[in-house]
């Protein structure tokens, strides 16, 4: 019954837990003592540690980025389409890493996580952290893995951006790099958005100033707004019009507030099932981490000086109908590694789907993303 | 694939193109071209192209390419960063060619250019006779060609001329895609591809 997906994915999967016992000292000043970095593994690391792939999730994945955990689930982890025996990444040749970041809630130290100080859930008292926090906290990772140097950085969106840190961080430990639907930093209208939604969860009466666990409710209302206007953002006005147009669930229009067009049930039903799933106290930190992202600030502004000491090779990939991240703020990536001779291939994928089009199997996308993954070399 | 067994054109052009230079291929369809030259001339650069299918056989040859429509400019590139801009059998597809020829010498020390030539005695014939021309460089009919731009010899040269550029060398291939003698007397009438290098008047 589940022959097809045992021949062709990743199989059942169990996340790990690594946990650091020195400190980490981040970039808004607090020190992060003892932390924990759950992660899952997908393939065999080879003798020679020279095919391990770090995939580094967006702003709502986590660890869980292939196969199942049981074989009742409904869903594959969240790049199931892209990781495993003959995928793009495929697990045959590669040994894929996916941890989940520090401010996560998949189980790495986190708002969820108890504040040492104070014997409570950090909540809303967890620090602030960046991309290259997070960056740091992988090199740990893969120190304690046994991997000097990854064959593949991979990420899209926010995970695009963990890859871009990691070739200015640690040029040498990087060979290649996939940069998928980035951008060197947000643009006003980005950090707009997630204001908006940041303030969706901070008004809503649930949210207790982020102290909502010790008083067991979740602010939800808030959430699922923040969810809706996020989601809206990832899609495209072209997709939205295909599937829902204007139809009605009733086929006539009922002159109230309740569901009636098809976007608007489409819409509540992302932010509810989100809801359940992610912590709100999350979500508003890693939209700071987000709309922090910005390598070129310490040089002047000036990307290329920025990318000045990479030395990976570089797969940058967009998608054309994505206007949150837009193809034109990939080229600005490719512009900066060109200026800086280092090797690159930059490719917009024709897509309707918007910028979540990088979780989905589009063909030309897979396409190249597999091309360039078996050029990747790797002992036997 | 070696250079030896590329097309007659690519074989000239590899002739011109020094050991270890930096080039960039306008239009390098399948990235052929650049991995012969990398391979043997140690030659270093990027392949630009337009079509899906070609950036994956690119990506497959481990040919750096970079997808981008040429009548968008190339911007991207910094002046005089590359010792060779070559750009064959494209001219004559561009919305804008002068504008790509001035970005060509604006990116490269050199410029190399080859086109179909229009001025071509099987053209001219059609021409006479009253029908857009279609032959074997030309081979589509005039409402689905995307060659909106076609030249001759005389075009190109006289462009060069307008745009201050110079003329550095020049090789014509008759029929059979080889450089033959006497094509050299008459090379507006008996050449089918004409190849430029060329570079900025100083």
């Amino acid at each position: 019954m589940h022959r097809k997906y045992i021949d062709n994915d990743v199989g059942i999967v169990k996340t790990s837990k690594q946990f650091f016992k020195g400190t980490l000292k981040l970039d808004c000043g607090v020190t992060l003592e003892n932390y924990e970095i759950c992660y899952e593994t997908y393939g065999n690391l080879n003798n020679s540690r020279d095919n391990a792939v770090l995939v580094c999730h967006a702003l709502t994945g986590d660890q869980h980025a292939a196969g199942k955990y049981m074989e009742t689930d409904k869903k594959a982890g969240w790049w199931d389409n892209m990781i495993g025996p003959g995928k793009p990444i495929d697990t045959n040749k590669f040994f894929v890493v996916c941890p989940n970041n520090l401010g996560g809630c998949g189980g790495s130290t986190g708002p969820l996580s108890i504040n040492p100080e104070t014997s409570r859930p950090y909540g809303p008292d967890f620090p602030i952290v960046t991309v290259r926090d997070w960056v740091e906290s992988q090199e740990s990772l893969a120190r304690e893995l046994g991997i000097e140097k990854w064959a593949i950085v991979m990420g899209g969106s926010l995970g695009g951006m963990q890859v871009l840190q990691w070739t200015i961080d640690y040029p040498n430990q990087v060979r290649h790099a996939i940069v998928i639907a980035a951008a060197p930093r947000l643009s006003t209208q980005n950090i707009a958005f997630n204001e908006i939604a940041r303030q969706a969860i901070r008004s809503d009466p649930e949210f207790h100033g982020g102290h909502f666990y010790e008083k067991n409710v979740v602010p939800e209302r808030g959430l699922k707004v923040a969810r809706m206007i996020g989601h809206l953002t990832y899609l495209s006005d072209d997709i939205l019009h295909t599937k829902f147009g204007r139809d009605l669930r009733k086929g006539k229009i009922d002159f109230g507030f309740d569901v009636e067009f098809e976007i608007e049930s489409y819409l509540r039903h992302q932010g509810e099932s989100f809801v359940g799933r992610f912590d709100a106290n999350t979500y508003l930190l890693m939209t700071k981490t987000l709309d922090y992202f910005d390598p070129a600030a310490s040089y002047g502004g000036d990307l290329t000086k920025a990318l000045g000491k990479c030395n990976s090779h570089f797969l940058v990939v967009s998608f054309s109908s994505d206007w949150r991240f837009s193809p034109s703020r990939s080229k600005e990536i490719v512009r900066a590694l060109l200026e800086n001779d280092l090797d690159v291939n930059y490719c917009q994928i024709e897509s309707e789907l918007g910028h979540d089009s990088f979780l989905l199997p589009i063909p030309q996308y897979h396409r190249i993303i597999g091309a360039y993954a078996e050029q990747v070399n790797t002992s036997k | 694939m070696k250079i030896a067994e590329l097309r007659a054109e690519h074989q000239l052009i590899s002739e011109w193109i020094t050991d270890g230079a930096r080039v960039l291929d306008l239009g390098c369809g399948d990235g052929g071209f650049l991995a012969a030259l990398n391979k043997e001339k140690s030659v270093t650069g990027y392949g630009i192209e337009i079509d899906p299918e070609n950036i994956v056989k690119c990506i497959q040859k481990g040919v750096n390419v970079i997808q981008a429509n040429l009548d968008e400019g190339l911007s991207e590139f910094e002046e005089s960063s590359f010792d060779f801009v070559v750009m064959t059998q494209t001219i004559q597809a561009l919305r804008s060619p002068h504008s790509v020829i001035k970005e060509i010498l604006r990116i490269g020390k050199q410029g190399i250019v080859t086109f179909p030539n229009v001025g071509h005695w099987r053209c001219r014939l059609q021409f006479m006779l009253g029908k857009m021309p279609i032959t074997r460089q030309l081979p589509d009919s005039w409402h689905e060609t995307p060659n909106i731009h076609i030249c001759s010899i005389k075009d190109f040269e006289e462009l060069c001329n307008t745009l201050n550029i110079t003329i550095s060398e020049r090789a014509i291939l008759d029929a059979q895609h080889r450089p033959f003698k006497i094509i050299e007397l008459m090379p507006n009438l008996f050449g089918e591809i004409a190849i430029y290098r060329t570079c900025l008047a100083t």
